[in-house]
Formats: C-alpha cells, structure tokens, sequence
C-alpha cells in the first residue's frame, strides 16, 4: 500500500495536465465504436411500441388481434390495460416484436386502442390557471433577514414587514419576470437495450450512464440476482442525467426475450426519446429586488413555479438566488402537476434554471441603475453562498479580456444600430460541487511490463477511458498507449453512476491509487535489482531509476520481469465523500456573451462567447476544453432554440421530432472561447468534477447580452425570433 | 430475363472497371441470379426480394421489402453500423452516407431505390487503423464526444470538402450545416475542417 497518495507537482508531470486525443476516437471517427443500438445478435427480435397521444385519458379497450396476424410479428407485450389511467402523452402501452423494424412498426399501426380523454392541465408557465385548476403544490422556501425579530413578533408578520421596510429604504429596486421552458434531453441515440439470454443469464447491452448500478436493476425487475446479469456499454450516444435507469421498457425487452427465446432489441423511436427519454423543469420567478447607491442587492423576495410533471416538482428553491444571496431575501416555490413525463436530471440538475431567472434580475438592476453590468456583478461577489468572491473577480477579469468587454460594452440598448442590427454583452457566473464518486479499479502488471486496468465505469463523451489510461501512464512513467483499459461491464470492479461531473475525479482517484499501490510493489522488486530502498526510487519514460542518480536505473521491463510468471493484480478504492489529496469539491466558472440582434427578424446570432472555468487539477486539457465547447454550445441550444411544445388542450407532445424541436447546427454557434483556470490555488485541490457548471450560465449571460444590445428584456427563454420581436414590439408600444 | 444493362443505363463492365474489389465482385457479379438481382427495372415489388447493392466497392446480395431502408440493410445485414438511426426524416444527418459521391440520408432511401448506385458509408473511408484526411483530423481536434453523430459528420464533412475543397471558416460555417451534435462538438468540428481544408482537401 502506497501511504499517501498524491499528484506530481506542476512542471513535475509528463503526462497530466497535458493535451492527448481521445484514445477510442479513432473507433468513433471511423464508424467502428459499437453502441447498445448496433449491438446486433443472430435472430434478434426488433421491439416498437405504440404510445398514447392524449395528455390524459382512461383505456376503454385494447385490440391486438390485427397485429398479432401482420407476418412477421412474433410477440406482443402489454404495457397497460383497460382501465389503466394515462397522465401524460407519449406513455407506452403495447409492444411489438418482430423480425424486422418494418414489420414490428406495422403491427403497431395495427393495434387498437380506445380511449376516454380526460381533461389534461399543461400551462406550466400560467400560475393562476394552475391555482383554478387544483394543479399546484407547496414547492418549499426560505426567508432571511439581517434583523432578529423580536421575542413577541410573529415570524412571518415581521419577515413581511422587513422585506418591505428593505425595499421601500433601496436606492434602485427591480420588479420583473424572469422564465425558462421545459427542454428535453434529446440524447442522439435513444434510450434502450438489446439483450439475450444465456440459459439463465440475462445478456444486456444497455444504452447508460450506470453501468455498475443497471444489473441490480434488472435483478430486481426480473426477479434474478445481480450476478446473473451482465450489463455491457461500450459507447453511449448521450445521456446529460437521463440515463441511469434500466427502464420499463428495458425490463420489457429481457421479459419478451424470456418468452420468445431470442435476442431481443428494444430502443425507443425519436418521437418516443423526446416524449419518455427525459426533460428539464420548466422555472417561471416574479422578483423584487433592492438595491444600495452602489448596487449591492440588499434585499431579495421572490416566488417562482414550474413544473417537473404529473408528480410535482420544479426547480429547487435552494439555490433561489443564484450564488448571489443578499443578506435579506424571502423566496418560495410552488410546483405545478402537469400531464408531462416526469422530469429526469438534466446537466447541473435546477443550476440552469436559477442562475438564468435570478442573474436576469442582476443585469435588469444595472439597467435601471444605468451602470455597466460587470460593475454590478463585481459589486454582489462578496454575497457569493460558496464564498468564491476573489475566484469569481479572477475570472471576470479573464473573461473581460477574452470578450473585450471595456470596448464592447454600452449601456443597455444604448449601442450603434448597423442597419437593423445591434450588438450587446452579458456575464453571468455559476458553482458546481463535482465531488469524486465511488469507484474501484483492477490494475494488472504483468511480467512482459505490459499494464491492463478494469474499472465498471462509462464513458459519456468525457473520454474516460483516456483519463484512466493517463493517470495510470503518468503514475508509472509509461506513454498513454501502453495501458490498456477496460471499462463498460457490470462485471468489473464497481464504479459509481456518471452524473452530477463525478466521473473524471471518480476514475482519477481509483486508477492513480491502484497505480500508485501497483508501484511500490514493482518498487520493491526494482529496489532488489538496483540494491537501493524501495522509497529512493521513482518511474519515468519507461524506466524505474533511483532518485538524484539517474544512471542507476532499469527499464520497466526489467523490473517487472521480477514479477516471475505471475502478474501483479492490485484492487484500489475510493469511496465518495472520504477526504483525498486526489480531488475535492466545489468550482466557480463565469461566463460572457456576445450577441448581435436583428431587430427586423428578431434573429439572435451568437458573435463571440467566452468561459472560463475552474475545475481544481486539469487531467487533460483537451478533453476539458471541448466539455466546456460542448456545455456552452447545449447552454446556446436553450436560451435560443430549443422548446418543449405541448398543446394546451389535448396535451399532445407537438414537436417530438428533430426537424421540429430545433437546436443549433454548426453555423449558429458563433466562435466559442474556453480558458481554463488553473492557478495553484486551485490545482493544489485535486482533480473536480467539469461536466455540469460550464452548462449553467449561458441562459443569463445569453439573456443578458439581448438585454444589452435592445434595451428590452425577453422574459422567457428561449429567446425566439418571435419572442424577441414580441418584447421589442411591447416596449414600443 | 436478360443480362445487360438495365433501363436506368447501369453498366456492369463499367462498375468493373471502377471496381476496388474486382476480384470478388467478378466472382459474384457473373453468378446469374446476382445478374438477375442487378436489374434495375420498373418491375413493382410486392413482398421480400433479392436485391444486390454495391457498398464500399462491393456487391452485396440482401434481403429487402419494399420498404426496407438502406439504413437497414447497412446496419441490420451488412453489419455496417456507422451511419446511425437518429431521426427517420434525415433532419439529423447522422445516417449519412455517399451514393454515387453525394451526401444522402440512409434513414430517407429505400433500399430497392439505390440498386445500381454506389454507396459509400463511413467505413469506407478508412477504418480505426487507417483513417482518411477527415477522420485524423476529427480525433486530433476533437471533433467527437459520444461519438453517435460523430460517422454522419465525418462523411458530411468529407463530400462537403470534396465539393469545396478550398473552403473558408465562413465557407464551413455557412455550408455543413446538415447534422445535428447533441454533445456540443461543433467548434471542434469546425477546427476540424478547417484543418482538411488548409491541407488541400486532404489534410
Ligand atoms: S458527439 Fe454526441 S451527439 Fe455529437
């Protein structure tokens, strides 16, 4: 056991800290990488499924006769049955299998089901028909004032009196409205499996950002133990927080495989991915804040509502403010029950939402106040809840350079017209925990000096697997392509879910502990060889050499031939939350826009956008920078394009396809600047998680840049061309 | 039934010429009921048939109905599993591919419609070991997350060069703009590009 573990210092490393390509980009360039849905098996069965196209409705009757005769169709599975109540659109109700997709689809169009429509409530963003229609719920909250109250004052009654006294005794204060619609996930490759059973072993290849937790899940579904499952994903097409469980439709295709006696492949159809796969809550704030002369935010009051589904829910209060929390605030929550899937997590789960209803709010103040908005953020960062006020005023300063905000910057819709277009800034900042999760590894070395290491994790998209290989590279002084790494099964040692940015630091502590426990073994043999103290030695490019006297040194090699005939096989573990010297928790990151907008089409166009990001020690910077392209290009995807449309009436899902639920392409992006910040200070903490907080603040820093460049203020995301021209047509009204 | 040309003027001694693998597709291309399923015809087709599609240099007998895709038969008989089922409209552009060198969604053509056309899918273009100009340039900048759009971009990419091959930043910008990444890899994608581009094409 190696006693401490630890990271190189900077300027110490060979490897982290550096650039490297993704070791399986070759595979996924040359179309070779092998998803759950392209995983195909002798005499599999193909799965679809018909779906309810009503918000809400009772079954009256179920009619499969017609299907179970179209030719090819070998099984029909029933999800639901007369009766049965349906709460939202897109919910499954039968199965098809077949031999072919063609002839699975037309079994479905052969399936009649009759139903008693209900009456279905949608409007999540409307509070007051919410209220009418019974559909709200009490979403918590929260007050704080400076001031005690005192031993007879009732509570509420002062908190009331306090707030108003605040607002009454600010220089400038802000009344507005604040909104941001329900998205989906829209994973390219959509939620599902394809499975076999052998004898009594369920087969999975399953389409998650779970690999060690989907085979309990299973088990449990099916009635078998974990260890007669075997749950395989190689390549994950896109998750963002959607794709942690086996699903109802997962434990389907194992049950139709069961009955059918072949392999069976269900994946949901597109329509199916946006309707059941996942989406984000929906968050819709009335605000008023105050202000001192200086723009420092005295006093905070705020309700908001949204909706997470038929269930509930919304965006947390918890994190209402966002980061900025004044010394006085009262906020509260109320969650509205709409006839819509239950929400999933959706990348830096409520983070999204509040930082772009609350951080409008800062920006609308330095409108009224006719000051610069920077001056203004700059102003509230003593108020920061994680208490990062210096890391923030680092940051900006960085991200004030990138976009040249001292040149750019007017104040609002003060800026010179081009034609019908006119240009603005806006900043926004955000914090993310990113805390390592649990995660175990294997590492082998074995007596040839190669090196092969196992871990039941998953790779996203973050390149995980290259993150393993450089740790254990680095650790043992070899070139990244000499270890070989193994991730994607259930069978190999337990690693925790991708979710919440805990992957990179899960596998960094597992993969450099296992490595660094493998070393001093090897350690102890080179030591024999070399006739120096196991603790004198050190590995670097390929060989094993005692500290301070390069020249006494034998290749790797050499030192694990001492290994004799058998590999050293090493298991490590770090368990989520323990205290490491390898990772922490807990990151800023502050983001900058740049937009033109016309004012004739009321088309946003992205001109520059700059990130900067904290994330404690960098392993790769590469792969660190095109996490944070990829978050700030999904942050444009929501504040301009993309919708849940769900038609108020019939509560029918209106655009789940891709030609209608819009996201940008590759011409809207505008150009994209990441820095990464790396001072001591932070890389002294260890390695912290970068998936979710670049994904959190482009929603108000997007707003706040149209804000800047019209004088008007969308209220709710995204920002449509019809949106922009509505609130510009209003404030000229 | 004849063993010429069929009415659509394929030519089978030009598909030889033109052939990469002509050794095996003679061997396959002279057996009679291949020739038979070569016919490009007006014939309408009821049930399952026996068409032969030529993929990546090579004639390939499958088993299709009338509305069979050529996504499926790419990926459900050829093992051919890089151009992806994303959205059946093609509005994603992840079931690209090349038919006679032009950039068409697998997921929107029929199978029996693409008989006598070469189709060319990202396999094609190189495999792991072997990557063509594109494909390098997408793993060196990056231009991959998940990876699921990743084989519908490289080919987009490369017929958008071939048709563009001094392409600018703004050329790319404004012009590879029929696929959709989930992950966010557009700014690497463009990266990508420019980088064939500024190598003539090839990288
Ligand atoms: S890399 Fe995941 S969709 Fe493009």
């Amino acid at each position: 056991m190696a006693e401490q573990y630890s990271w190189p210092a900077r300027g110490k490393t060979s490897i982290i800290g550096k650039s490297h390509s993704r070791l399986d980009g070759p595979e996924k360039a040359a179309g070779t990488a092998k998803y759950t849905y392209d995983i195909n098996f002798d005499k599999q069965l193909i799965v679809r499924a018909l779906g309810c196209p009503h918000g809400h409705a009772r079954i009256k009757s179920i009619d499969t006769a017609a299907a179970a005769k179209v030719p090819g169709v070998d099984y029909i599975h029933a999800f639901k049955k007369a009766g049965d109540e349906i709460e939202w659109s897109g919910e499954l109700i039968v199965a098809v299998a077949a031999i072919s997709g063609g002839a699975a689809a037309e079994g479905v169009s052969k399936i009649k089901v009759q139903y008693e429509v209900l009456d279905s409530f949608t409007a999540e963003d409307d509070l007051e028909a919410a209220i009418k229609a019974g559909r709200t719920k009490r979403g918590g909250g929260k007050s704080l004032t400076a001031r005690e109250p005192g031993d007879d004052d009732d509570e509420d009654e002062f908190v009331d009196a306090e707030i108003e006294r605040l607002l009454k005794a600010a220089k400038f204060t802000v009344d507005a409205y604040f909104g941001i619609d329900s998205i989906t996930h829209c994973c390219l490759e959509p939620h599902g499996t394809t499975v076999k059973w052998e004898g009594d072993r369920l087969v999975a290849y399953l389409s998650t950002q779970n690999v060690s937790g989907t085979d309990d899940q299973f088990a449990r579904g099916l009635n078998i133990t974990a260890d007669d499952v075997d749950v395989h994903c190689q390549y994950i097409g896109g998750g963002f927080g959607s794709k942690f469980a086996v699903d109802y439709w997962g434990l389907a295709a194992a049950e139709i495989s069961k009955a059918t006696g072949r392999p069976v492949k269900f994946l949901l159809s597109r329509d199916q991915e946006f309707k059941l796969g996942g989406n984000r809550p929906s968050g819709y704030l009335k605000v008023r804040l105050g202000a001192d002369e200086n723009g420092v935010v005295q006093v905070w009051d705020s309700h908001h509502w949204g909706t997470s589904g038929y269930t509930g829910g919304g965006v947390s209060h918890s994190v209402v403010p966002y980061v900025l929390t004044p010394p006085n605030y009262r906020r509260k929550a109320t969650s509205i029950k709409c006839n819509t899937a239950r929400a999933r997590a959706w990348r830096a789960p409520n983070h999204p939402q509040a930082c772009a209803i609350t951080q409008t709010a800062f920006d609308e103040l330095a409108k009224v106040m006719g000051a610069d908005s920077y001056d203004v953020f700059k102003a509230n960062l003593p108020s920061a809840s994680n208490g990062k006020a210096d890391l923030y005023a680092a940051e900006m300063e960085i991200g004030a350079k990138l976009i040249d905000w001292k040149a750019n910057w007017h104040l609002h819709g003060k800026g010179p017209k081009k034609g019908s277009v006119v240009e603005g800034l806006g900043m926004a900042l955000h914090t993310w925990g990113g805390t390592a999760n649990t995660s175990s590894a294997i590492v082998r070395v074995y007596p040839d000096g190669s090196v092969e290491a196992f871990c039941g994790t998953q790779d996203l998209g973050t390149g995980t697997r290259t993150v393993c290989a450089m740790v254990l590279a680095e650790t043992f002084g070899l070139p990244v392509e000499d270890i070989k790494i193994n991730i994607g099964s259930s069978k190999m040692p337990f690693s925790g879910a991708s979710g919440g940015s805990t992957t990179v630091g899960a596998v960094s502590e597992s993969h450099r502990r296992a490595g660094q426990d493998a070393l001093a073994e090897i350690f102890k043999l080179a030591g024999k060889k070399l006739d120096a103290d196991a603790d004198d030695l050190e590995a670097i490019g390929g060989r094993i050499r005692v500290k301070g006297k390069p020249k006494r040194s034998i290749s790797w090699k050499q030192a694990c031939g001492g290994l004799g005939l058998k590999p050293l096989e090493v298991t490590s573990s770090y368990k989520r939350g323990d205290e490491s010297p390898l990772s922490s928790s807990g990151v800023g990151g502050v983001q900058m826009a740049h937009v033109a907008v016309d004012t004739e089409t009321g088309i946003v166009k992205m001109k520059k956008f700059v990130a900067v990001q904290d994330m404690g020690l960098i392993i790769n910077r590469k792969l660190a920078e095109s996490q944070i392209n990829g978050a700030v290009i999904m942050g444009i995807a929501y504040s301009l394009f993309e919708q849940r449309l769900i038609d108020p009436k019939t509560g029918a899902f209106l655009n789940a396809e891709m030609r209608d639920y819009k996201l940008p392409r590759l011409g809207d992006v505008g150009d994209i600047v990441v820095s990464l910040y790396e001072p001591e200070s932070e890389r002294k903490r260890g390695v912290i998680g970068l998936g979710e907080p670049p994904v959190i603040s482009p929603g108000a820093a997007i707003s706040n840049a149209i804000c800047n460049a019209t004088g008007v203020r969308v209220r709710v995301l995204p920002a449509t061309p019809k949106r922009v021209l509505d609130a510009l047509k209003k404030a000229r009204a | 039934m004849e063993k010429t040309p069929g009415k659509t003027g394929f030519s089978r001694r030009a598909f030889l010429k033109g052939s990469s693998a002509a050794a095996a597709a003679t061997a396959l291309a002279t057996a009679p009921d291949v020739a038979e399923a070569h016919q490009v015809g007006t014939a309408v087709l009821a049930g399952p048939t026996v068409i032969v599609l030529t993929v990546n240099g090579k004639d390939h007998k499958v088993n299709v109905e009338p509305r069979t895709t050529l996504l499926e038969v790419l990926r459900y008989q050829l093992d051919l599993t890089g151009a992806k089922p994303v959205s059946g409209d093609g509005s994603s552009g992840a079931s690209t591919v090349l038919v006679d060198g032009k950039p068409m969604m697998a997921s929107t053509l029929l199978a029996v419609a693409v008989r006598g056309k070469k189709i060319e899918t990202v396999e094609g273009r190189g495999g792991e070991k072997t990557p063509d100009a594109v494909q390098k340039a997408f793993v060196q900048y990056d231009a991959q997350q998940c990876g699921f759009c990743t084989p519908g971009f490289v080919v987009a990419t490369r017929a958008f060069l071939d048709k563009n091959p001094k392409a600018t930043e703004a050329d790319i910008r404004g012009g590879l703009n029929g696929n959709i990444c989930r992950c966010g890899t557009y700014a690497n994608v463009i990266q990508a590009a420019i980088a064939v581009a500024k190598g003539g094409g090839n990288g």
